[in-house]
Order: structure tokens, then sequence, then C-alpha cells
């Protein structure tokens, strides 16, 4: 049985020190060979099947590396799925994982259904038939629920922004088409080669932008920008410290920032946290004098969520109100910690200031409340009350491998119109973009063409 | 009820003498099936009730794919046109296409002397009232003078004859197309034997009398005047043609419309069938489109033998005297005379989805529909289905293999393919854009890409197949050659390459490569690296946009050979789709209903998501281990 090349990350996400992205098919040692290169030049191609090694795996187009791997290769029919199979053993962590599986996809694996290696694994024989329902539910099921919800949130702006783009397309094939099917047809202006190319880069820049923010996503790439603040000694290191332990996270220096912004990496319940400038934190625990500071402001306001830390032994102080203030309007949970202490704080007066924003009450020299204040920040994620200002529009992998691909075809488009070749030859280019765009948004129909031509024009011979 | 008597015995019967039925019969007999054919009205076989044209873009290409499967159309347009011209000439080769205006009456007498001319092949007047089904299958029908006709097969091939209704302002009347006789005792009995129908609505123009146009404030539309040609066995070209001529309607035409808008049965609240949109009637157009100031208008010749012309673009159900003000509404046509009333005509229309790819009813074995009755419009999409019913039943008769086409084998394909999974809900047009692959069903290739098949199944003669043999032969070995042979920098061959400013050659290179460029055409190379003996216009042609084109068709082809993977996935007939746990109710329901016979066919059906087809999948290759495994 024959069947395209497939990708997914094999490991649960955010979690574990490594992760795992398989790659199952025919072609799968071909596109793992365009990406990973070993220190002595060896190509995978070349190796014996059921080997482990090592190297670097490099993004063709850009030449840069984009992360430090083992990676096993194992050729069929000896494998999980009777196919060849590559899995690519690489830094655990949604950053490293995802810019793995993005450079597979674009170098042409397709992101793998869920369940699509055991199905495989099935259609191919290697599994028997009393697996077979097992098999149809996987099928069925639905994508992790909390990155299906995280990803809901996001998909109604794709779509939208995915929608215009496959709209300028149509109105520029339609048009297209009336020219060929209705060559006498005169009310409709020809669609000639410059427009075209005019359309297709317009469409090429709009996609270079919303891969931009893919690039540079938050969610699920990088997490939801998250600043601890609280004044000093109210416990802002023992709730980082507590967060990073329980969610056991990736410490990571990003690349083209300088080396003492350090940021933390966490998954609580899925939802993808990055604390950022917790290196500050650390340092000096003087986050409230430094609200002051320009720079300190930026930090607040780029981020997503405020974990406010008051101090449960104490009643509120000037300071703490100040900090109310510089957070008003925002996503904020407010952490009353050292509950293990005599209470001063008056908490109706905290509950009343934080209006919606939920109220938690920990001690985290005991490790009590740790869970609940999860749970609030899951609950606030999910329930969809988040909105960053520039909450990342495409950070699934998937999205991301089709708007590359969709890229590509108008590339070739306009590679093609710039050398002359005939526009309705071009069209073919972009009738296949429109349709990869429709593939993100789940709606390839041909028909819509059909449709767009004789509501647009007014056809007679 | 007259006495009933047996009049016969066939392999295939087909009903109607339309445009699909004639390929119908003519395919039939062709494929050595004993063949009768039975029509209302013998003087109208190949009628045109409408415009007097065939070809255009996607259409004319249907053309060339029944011609190069045997088939009639072509050759008798060759014969008996008036005008061709080829359109999209300024665009790729993957769009042109030829189009032909007729003269109706020579096109009908041609056809008539073609049926009767050929072999196995019975022609009969004769009203078909009822078929003959036992255990649902087809035995033979039964006309209205009481005539038994039996056979293996049957094709029904009725147009917009099934309880047509010809509809003129308020009025209404039961009426085939052109005031000929409806079939209705056909048409209750095709419901009557559990065919589901549909209500569709079709129209056409009035006619006026070309003596009385002026058309000196019109512009002329000649035909090309290079020899053109539909059939690749024609050498006869004909070179005296007629013009048609150009108009567009004016500002009053706009508003008599409007005026009288409630007195179009469209517009009246009167319940009227499903019309085409790609053919909107002039009320439709002006209603829908009311920020256009004109509307085109083409004048067509409807012969050589008669002044009278068709008024394309201004098809209309408007009441006749409102008809009259209309056309005089229109510069050039002020004065002219109506010959015959525009109309609407509704008729019944078989659900298409109850077909199999072969065109027989999957309800009842041996019988077969095609063309208008199928939901589609237009005399070349009916002439395809017909040619391939007509093998089909042929096949079945005979005991030979089915024939199906695929959509990437041609326009034909695409036609039938939809039809029989997508269905249609409204008169099918093919359009250029319903063709994924149409780089590669292009008009220039369809002997290329047919005859091979249609040769196989017995629609294609020796002497034919001959020539396409040694056609394919020789555009094989001039590509080879152009990949061989080498073109060295010379001061001749900058001189050649300037002709069409193509930049001087620097180094040495294959020729293949040289014609690659855009601006360098066969007939340059050619003089740099001649061939051995002079090649033809049409061979030349081949060789010329497959160097030019190669990465187009490689990449069309392997998007093909992808389709051909889910192609091969056959789902099996007895499937029992209420078995399998998982698939989608909506999904669940059209597959039920259409029955694909392949994952491909599954998954180009509306309603059918990708999540079902991969559950299919699964199911079906259960099946096939399980089997193994036993």
């Amino acid at each position: 049985m024959n069947f395209d090349t497939i990708a997914a990350i094999s490991t649960p996400m955010g979690e574990g020190a490594i992760a795992i992205v398989r790659l199952s098919g025919d072609e799968a040692v071909q596109i793992a060979d365009r990406v990973f290169h070993s220190p002595n030049g060896k190509q995978l191609m070349e190796e014996k099947s059921h080997t482990i090694h090592y190297g670097h795996l490099i993004d063709p187009r850009s030449k840069e590396t984009v992360e430090e791997v083992m990676v096993s290769l194992m050729k069929a029919p000896k494998t999980f799925t009777r196919e060849d199979v590559v899995e690519i053993n690489c830094h655990g962590g949604l950053v490293a994982v995802n810019r793995v599986l993005a450079l597979l996809l674009k170098e042409g694996a397709r992101l793998a259904e869920p369940g699509e290696f055991t199905k495989r694994a099935f259609l191919n024989g290697r599994i028997d038939l009393s697996q077979s329902e097992a098999v149809m539910d996987l099928i069925r099921a639905k994508t992790d629920r909390a990155m299906n919800v995280a990803l809901g949130q996001m998909e109604g702006k794709l779509s939208k922004l995915v929608g215009e783009l496959r709209q300028a397309l149509i109105e520029t094939l339609a048009q297209v088409e009336v020219n060929i099917d209705y060559p006498e047809y005169e009310d409709v202006e020809e669609m000639t080669i410059p427009h075209m190319i005019e359309k297709c880069t317009w469409v090429n820049k709009e996609i270079e932008k919303l891969l931009k923010t893919s690039a540079q996503g938050k969610i699920l790439r990088e997490g939801l920008s998250t600043v601890i603040i609280g004044r000093p000694n109210v416990g802002k290191s023992s709730l980082l410290n507590s967060l990073v332990q329980e969610n056991k996270a990736i410490v990571t220096d990003i690349a083209g920032t300088t080396r003492d912004i350090i940021e933390e990496y966490v998954n609580v319940r899925g939802v993808p946290l990055r604390l950022v400038d917790t290196a500050g934190i650390r340092e000096t625990e003087d986050i409230v004098e430094r609200i002051g500071v320009e720079r300190s402001r930026q930090v607040l306001k780029e981020a997503d969520l405020i974990l406010l830390v008051l101090n449960y032994a104490e009643a509120l102080t000037e300071e703490d109100h100040r900090l109310f203030e510089a957070i008003e309007g925002m996503d904020t949970i407010i952490v009353v910690n050292k509950t293990d202490l005599p209470a001063k704080i008056d908490l109706d007066e905290v509950k009343a200031i934080a209006g919606n924003s939920s109220v938690v009450t920990t001690s985290l020299l005991e490790e009590e409340g740790v869970i609940e204040l999860e749970e609030a920040i899951s609950s606030l994620f999910f329930s969809g009350t988040i909105e960053a200002e520039d909450m990342t529009y495409v950070s699934n992998a998937r999205h991301i491998g089709l708007l590359h691909n969709a890229k590509d075809i108008i590339n070739d488009a306009l590679i093609a119109a710039e050398s002359g070749v005939p526009v309705d030859m071009v069209q073919i280019d972009v009738t296949r973009a429109w349709e990869v765009l429709g593939e993100i948004v789940g709606d390839t129909v041909q028909e819509g063409l059909i449709n767009q031509l004789f509501s647009q024009f007014c056809l007679g011979k | 009820m007259p006495n009933k008597y047996e009049a016969g015995t066939f392999d295939c019967i087909v009903i109607g003498a339309g445009h699909a039925g004639v390929e119908a019969a003519l395919a039939s007999a062709r494929m050595g099936a004993n063949t009768l054919v039975l029509t209302l009205n013998i003087d109208m076989i190949a009628f045109m009730p409408c415009n007097p044209s065939i070809g255009g873009p996607a259409k004319g290409i249907v053309v060339r794919e029944i011609d190069a499967l045997g088939g009639a159309m072509g050759k008798v347009i060759d014969k008996t046109h008036i005008q061709m011209r080829m359109l999209n000439t300024r665009k790729g080769p993957a769009v042109r296409a030829l189009r032909a205006q007729l003269d109706k009456v020579l096109y009908q007498q041609e056809m008539k002397r073609i049926l009767e001319e050929t072999e196995n092949l019975t022609l009969h007047q004769g009203s078909v009232d009822e078929l003959i089904v036992e255990d649902d299958e087809i035995k033979g029908v039964l006309t209205q003078v009481g005539a038994i006709y039996r056979a293996k097969t049957v094709i029904v091939t009725t147009g917009t004859f099934l309880r047509g209704e010809i509809l003129i302002g308020d009025l209404r009347y039961s009426s085939g197309p052109n005031n000929q006789m409806p079939s209705i005792n056909l048409a209750n009995n095709l419901r009557a034997l559990g065919l589901e129908t549909v209500r569709f609505k079709t129209g056409t123009p009035p006619r006026v009398n070309s003596r009385t146009i002026d058309y000196s404030k019109t512009e002329i539309q000649p035909g090309d005047e290079e020899p053109r040609a539909f059939s690749y066995e024609t050498t006869e070209f004909i070179t005296d043609q007629l013009p048609c001529w150009l108009t567009y309607t004016a500002p009053l035409t706009h508003e008599i419309i409007n005026d009288n808008l409630r007195l179009s049965p469209m517009y009246s609240g009167e319940e009227v069938g499903t019309g085409p949109r790609y053919c909107p009637s002039i009320e439709d157009k002006i209603v829908r489109f009311n920020d256009k100031s004109r509307h085109q208008i083409f004048l067509e010749p409807e012969g050589r033998n008669t002044e009278e012309v068709y008024v394309q673009g201004l098809s209309t159900s408007l009441p006749e005297h409102i008809q009259h003000r209309l056309i005089a509404s229109v510069p050039g046509l002020e004065n002219a005379r109506m010959m015959r009333p525009g109309y609407a005509i509704e008729y019944d229309a078989i659900i298409s989805t109850q077909l199999k790819p072969t065109l027989e009813t999957k309800k009842i074995r041996g019988l077969y529909t095609a063309g208008q009755l199928n939901g589609t419009s237009g005399y070349e999409e009916a002439a395809g289905q017909g040619l391939m019913a007509g093998a089909n039943a042929a096949a079945r008769a005979l005991g030979k293999e089915e024939f199906i086409l695929g959509r990437s084998d041609g326009y034909i394909g695409v036609l039938i393919d939809d039809l029989v999974t997508k269905g249609t809900s409204e008169p099918y047009r093919l359009l250029t854009s319903r063709a994924e692959y149409r780089l590669l069903l292009r008009h220039d290739n369809a002997d290329l890409r047919l005859t091979e098949i249609g040769h196989e199944v017995g629609l294609v003669s020796e002497e034919r197949y001959a020539k396409y043999l040694a056609k394919k032969e020789q555009i094989d070995a001039e590509l080879q050659r152009l990949r061989d042979v080498t073109v060295k920098p010379s001061p001749l061959v900058d001189e050649i390459l300037a002709e069409t400013n193509s930049t001087a050659l620097k180094e040495p290179m294959k020729g293949f490569g040289l014609l690659k460029r855009p601006e360098v055409t066969y007939n340059q190379v050619g003089r740099m690296i001649p061939a051995e003996e002079e090649l033809t216009a049409d061979v030349i042609e081949q060789v010329e946009i497959f160097t030019k084109y190669e990465g187009y068709i490689e990449k069309s082809l392997q998007q093909v050979e992808r389709m051909k993977k889910m192609e091969n996935k056959k789902i099996p007939e007895d499937i029992d789709y209420d078995a399998i746990t998982g698939i989608a109710m909506e999904a669940k329901t059209a597959l039920k209903e259409v029955r694909p016979l392949s994952i491909a066919q599954a998954s180009r059906m509306p309603g059918v998501n990708p999540a079902d087809v991969s559950i299919l999948l699964v199911y079906i290759e259960q099946g096939k281990i399980a089997k193994v495994t036993n």
C-alpha cells in the first residue's frame, strides 16, 4: 500500500526533557535527509536500518540550525507502521519540538491525523483485527481537548484572514475562468499577467505576514507570556519555583536576546506559560521599584497574564494599590500567599479591588493552593477571557505547513507569470494555492469557484 | 390500446434520436451490437432546438473526444458548418477550443444519412410508452402502436420531452421543444418504475428574419480564415463562411423588461423548474445585474438556405407582444420581423446520482439514460453521454467489459463523474473550471488520449488506430531527437533567434532546452537542427506543447497518479454502510444513495469528509485482511 509521508510529535507536549517527532511513509528517509546533517556528512539513505545517528537539523532554505538531534532510522517492513520510519529525538518543550515538526512539514511531510500511525500499522497488516475498533475510535478522536480549545480561540481570526486571501484569489480565478469559458464576454476585463502578478504578490506578502506571526508566536510556540509581580518578600520566587517544579520547566535561552533574560516555559494543564523576565525577579526582587522604569512597564504591557502576589500576613499597602493600578484592565490572577501565617490582609477588600479577576490563596511554603492556582490559570485561558493584543493567529504546525505550501505554490505561479507562461497555466498554480489555503479552514470544494463565476458575472454565449 | 405484436429482438434499443440518441446508437452499432433507434419523428433527428452552434471552451473539446472515439458529431459539423472559429488563441494550449455555427437543416440531413448508412443500425419512427422490466432487469419496450421490441439493453435519451411544458407569458402548454409532441406516458412509466425525477427549465430566444435586420448598426463577426475542422479525419474544409453579428441591448430594452417583469413566468410567482445560471434569460440578466447598462446580443444565421436568425442573448419567456417590443428596442433590430417567439421549457430530468458511471440505472439492470434527460444542457454534453451509454449498453449486451472514462481521460469523464457522484441542482454545463486536469485534457490531444482505449473497446476502426500509432511514434521520436541533438552557437543560430527577439546562444544547448524558451518556435529550432523528414503541423504542435509545458504537464500527471491510487481502491458493491460505525450520518446517507465505486469517488462526494473516507478505507481493508486470514 502506498501512502504519503506523515509526521507528528509522538511524545506529550511540553513535558519531559526529550521529545520525539516521528515520520512514516515512502519518503520518510528522503525528507529526513533533506534536513539532517551529521558531523561526518553521512546520508541516512545509505545507512543500515535500525541505527541511531547524531547530528543537527538545518533548514535548507535559511541554512539556520534548528535543533541538535538524535535520529533513529528504521526501514520498512520491520517498523511500527511497516513503512519507513524516522524518529527524531530532540529537546523537549514546545519551541524546539514545534520547530522540528514545522521544518518537516515544510519539506513535504503531511501532519498526521490523530491516530494515523496506528491506522497505518493496521492497514499495513501490522496490528491484528481485534484492535480495529480502537483504530476507528482513534480516527474519530479529537485532538487533545486543551489544544482544541486553545486553537479554537485563534482559528476564528485565522479563518477570517485566510478567508480574505482566498476571496482575493477566487475573484482573480473567476475572472480568468470567465475569460476562458466566455471568451467573447466583453464586460469583464481581461485578466492579464500583470494583474495576476499584482494579486499574487499581495497574497504572498500577506501569507508572509501570517507566517511571521507564527515564527514569533506566543501560544503553543512560545506560550502565554506571564509576569509575576508583587512587593519584595511576598513569595514571587517561591511561586515561580513552585510552578516550575510542578510542571518540569525547560530553561531555554532564546536566540537573539541577551543572555541575562531567561525565560521559563511551563505547561500548566495544557496552557503553555512563558514566565517572562524571571531572571529579573530572581536577581533583584525589586520589580515594584522598577514599575516606574520604562522597560518594566513594557514587560507588563506585553504580558498576556499577570500573577499578582500579595502577602496574607500583612495588610494591603500603598505599593499593592499601585500595582493594582498598573495592571488594571489586564488578565490577572491574584495570589494571596503565606496562609501558613496569621491573617492580616482584608480578603474582602482584595476581592473587591480584584473585580473579575480570580483570587487564590496559597501557602507556597507548605505547597498548598497550587492546584487551585493552576485551575484558575486553566479556566481563565480556556473560557476565552484572555485576549492578548497580538495573540498569534498561526500556531498550529499543520497551518504553518499549509501556509508555507501555499506560499511556495504562489511563488511558482509568480515565476511562471514573469517568464511568459500563459495566464491560464499560471492559474493552475493559483487554483492550487486557493485549495491549500482552503485546507486550513476546511473548505476546498471546487463548486465554490463555479458559484463565484456565476455570481460575479452575467454570462451569455 | 391497440393490439400488441412482437416487432423484433435487438441487443440495444435507443429511445430518441437527438444528439445523445444518435451517438448512443452509432456507438452501440460500431461495437457490433444489433441496434434499434426509436424516435418520435424521423425528420427531427439531431435537431437543434436552441442555438445553431456547437463547441466552445470545454464543449468543443468534448466534440474532439467524441471524434477520437469514432463518433459522428465532429464529422457532421465539418461538413455542415457555416462558420468556424478557434477561441482563446491568445491563451495557453489547454484552453483553446473550436466553435462552429451550423446550418441546422444540413446538420440534421447529414446525421440522418449517417444513421441510415450504418451497419447493425435500424431506424424506426415510433413513440415508446412503456419499458418492459422483469425482476429489475430491462427486457424491451412497448410503443404507442402496440409494437413490442425485445432487447438486452435500452437507452433512454428523451431530452426535454418528458412531460415537457412550454411557457410564454402566462401561457403554459404541454409540449416538447419547438412544439413537438411531448412524452407523457414514458415519463409516467419511468417514475412508476421508481426513477426519481426533478423539474428543470431552460429557454430559447426569438428568431427574426435576416432581411429585416439593419446590419449597419451591428459589428461583423467573421469566421477564421485558417481552415478548421473538428474531426481528425476531415481533409476537405469549407471555405465559404457566413458571418455572425454583434449588437447590444439598449436602455429601452431594460425599461421594457423592468416594466413587464410580472408577465414573465419566472417573476410572476408561477412555480417553475430550476433554470441554468450560465445561460440566463434576458429577464434574469437585467434583474440580477441591474448595474450593467447593456448586454451583448449575437445575431447568428440558422443556415444557408434560410433567412432565419437566432437572437443569442435574448432568451425570454415574456409574452409574445412584449417580445416584439424587446426586439425592436435593440439597435439593428428596429424593424426586424419575428419569425418564432422565445419560450421557456420545463421538463422532467432524472436525478443523476441514480446512475452508475456507465450511465446504467442502479435500479434497473440494462437500462441506461443519457443526455439532457440526465440534467445536463448542451448538444455536446448530450452527445458525449450518448456515446458512453451506447458503448456500455452494447458492451453489456455483448458480454464485454464496461467502459468508463476517468476525470483525467477527458471532459466526458469529468461530466459523467460529476453527474453520478455529485448530482446537479441546475441544468449542468461543462466548464473548463470543472476539470482539475485541464492541462492534460486539451483540444489538441483528444486523439492521443482516447484512441488507444477507444480501439480496445471496439469504438475505433483499425485504420484510425494505425494512424494514431504512427502519429504517436513521430511525436516520441522527434522529442527524443530534440533531447539528443545539440544546437551549437553560430551566426546562423543567432540570426534565427533574433527573429523572435530571443537572446543569442552562448553555450551549446540541446534542441529541447532551446525550444523551452517561450518565444522560440519549433520552426526556428527545426531550421537550426533539421529533422530528417518534414513533420505535419499536428505533430509539431504536440512537440511544441510538450516541450514548453513539460513542467506543468509533469505536475498534472503526478496529481493524476495520486488520484489513481485512490481510484484503484474499490468499494465492494454489496457494502452495508449501516454496518459501519463511525461514519457521520450525513455522509452515510449520501454514500447509501450514490454508492460510489471507489474511495476516490467517495472522497469527491459532497457531505463526505476525510474522516469518513478514512473509516471507509479501514473498513474495506479490514474486510480484505479478514478474508486473507480466514
